[in-house]
């Protein structure tokens, strides 16, 4: 099963001399970092957040559609540049307007 | 008691078509069912719902809001690994389309009956199976019960063909409205034992493909890119269809073993061996064509007769054997659906094209559609297409009974 090899579908496919007979009836992935690639490549706009104005509430993270917000014990919120696509819903929903949403420039860095 | 009944005893019960429906999900203890109503179905339903609340069925019984979410509820509950059922009809059907591709693209096992209707406008909730065989190409089997016994009997089969791990489609069991949903004739019940020993629950791990657990995440759907296995999958669908043939055919025979019905394939041949005539055609209509067969028979003529059991899988290789082992001089194909710009007008008129063509046999073809929105067709009207598939055959031409346009014989059409 797919389960089994959960690589199989997360890349381009299945080994060259592979075929439609080894696959499983559906497509199914794990519950894996990153299944469908690394969205923060769609990103146009970046989230930044003002360490001033954040009193570490939550609802940023209670929003994110993909999960990218990270709460550690003592610090956080920190976004995960690799997936966070720049939805902006992050900044929109922040009760301290504490989340800006500034350009990205050529020479981003995706983490 | 009556669960001691129940359990250990066959009954015979005078039953509506839908009640049938109801009862097969009954026997097949069916974990989930999602309703909605709409007329013809409404009575499987209202009758599930009465078992349900009797505490005679052990099932949830959803109340949904449309049937897109009739439609949905079934994939997400077939997706734990529950067996579900539902029912539906004409504009129900087609509202939930988007639904009925996604249990076939996911391979759920769902089983669906439907009391086929015409579709609107302008409105029309008689027998007519357009509504069904809208669905062709979503990847569910299609198969007609042309009795209300083969409704019970059809709806156990289909549980069975479908859970099979080789197989994992969803089926639909389509029979007529009115004409068979709400009338009533007797159907037996095999004791629910002896159903469960034909039809064994679904795995407790649920599904092998396809399992939602909330202790082992996963998830399905995501997109994939056209360099990726769309294609493949769509194409496993397709190659499943026709390696499902093989266990239909052992599903029905094991059902003759186990409980004495034999509802021989994917076909069902009547008088074919020495046929000249020949009549395919589905449903009820295909039951009452052996009263035409048989009047026709006592007159000297060879006439026969295939009731086209199932649409999807196609019997491909079942009609082209019985067309190369009969030595036929014509046959009719008989649609009670319109297939608007299609080569012949109807469905199966259409397919059946394909198998004549494969055969390279030389039979004079001559599609019919009939029946349209619940206009009867009588026995005596069924005799006289078999005269007009002789005069066709004979000179190209048919008499002043039906009209033929553009190559397809319209019965009844005024």
């Amino acid at each position: 099963m797919n389960e089994k090899k959960p690589k199989a579908n997360q890349k381009s496919g299945l080994p060259a001399d592979s075929g439609w007979r080894e696959l499983p009836h559906v497509p199914v992935s794990l519950a894996v970092m990153g299944s469908i690639g690394k969205t923060g490549e769609w990103r146009i706009f970046r989230p930044e957040i003002s360490g001033e104005k954040c009193n570490r509430c939550g609802i940023c993270y209670l929003y994110c559609p993909e999960g990218t917000l990270v709460f550690k014990s003592g610090t956080g919120p920190e976004i995960n540049l690799t997936y966070c696509k720049g939805c902006g819903i992050c900044a929109a929903e922040c009760p301290r307007k504490a989340i800006s949403m500034k350009p990205e420039t050529a020479g981003r860095n995706n983490g | 008691m009556d669960e001691m009944i129940e359990e250990r005893a066959d009954q015979t019960l005078i039953l509506t078509g839908n009640e049938a429906a109801a009862w097969a999900a009954r026997r097949a203890k069916v974990h989930v069912v999602t309703a909605f109503p709409i007329t013809p179905q409404t009575t499987v339903m209202e009758t599930i719902a009465q078992f349900v609340d009797a505490g005679k069925m052990n099932s949830q019984f959803i109340r949904m809001e449309s049937e897109h979410s009739v439609m949905a509820g079934m994939v997400g509950a077939s997706m734990t690994g529950a067996r579900t059922f539902t029912a539906t009809s004409g504009q129900g059907l087609l509202y939930m389309a988007e639904l009925v591709h996604w249990a076939a693209g996911a391979r759920l096992p769902v089983v669906t009956t439907i009391a086929s209707r015409g579709i609107a406008p302008p409105w029309n909730i008689w027998v007519d199976y357009s509504d069904v065989l809208s669905m062709r190409d979503t990847g569910w089997m299609i198969q007609f019960a042309s009795t209300h016994q083969e409704i019970f009997d059809s709806v156990i089969i289909n549980y069975k063909v479908a859970e099979n791990p080789e197989v994992m489609l969803p089926a639909f069991v389509a029979y007529g409205g009115f004409t068979q949903s709400h009338t009533s004739k007797p159907v037996a019940l095999p004791a629910q034992g002896r159903i469960d020993e034909f039809l064994p629950p679904p795995p407790r791990k649920g599904w092998p493909h396809l399992h939602l657990d909330p202790d082992r995440p996963i998830v399905h759907g995501n997109i994939m890119m056209p360099h990726q296995e769309y294609m493949e999958f769509r194409f496993k669908i397709h190659e499943t269809m026709e390696r499902a043939k093989s266990v239909i055919q052992e599903a029905i025979r094991e059902f003759k073993v186990d409980f004495g019905r034999d509802y021989q394939g994917l076909i069902e041949p009547y008088f074919t061996e020495d046929a000249e005539y020949l009549l395919i055609t589905i449903g009820a209509l295909a039951e009452q064509a052996k009263d035409a067969v048989d009047n026709l028979r006592k007159r000297g003529v060879r006439a026969g007769l295939v009731k086209l059991r199932y649409y999807r899988p196609f019997p491909t290789e079942d009609l082209a054997a019985l067309l190369e082992a009969v030595n036929l001089k014509a046959v009719a194909v008989a649609d009670r659906s319109i297939a608007y710009g299609s080569p012949t007008g109807g469905h199966i008129s259409s397919d059946f094209y394909s198998v004549l063509r494969q055969t390279r046999q030389e039979i004079t073809y001559l599609p019919v559609v009939w029946g349209l929105g619940g206009r009867d067709v009588t026995v005596e009207e069924q005799v006289g297409l078999f005269e007009d598939l002789r005069e066709f055959h004979e000179g190209g031409r048919v008499g002043g009974r039906n009209k033929l346009i553009c190559g397809t014989l319209w019965v009844g059409l005024r």
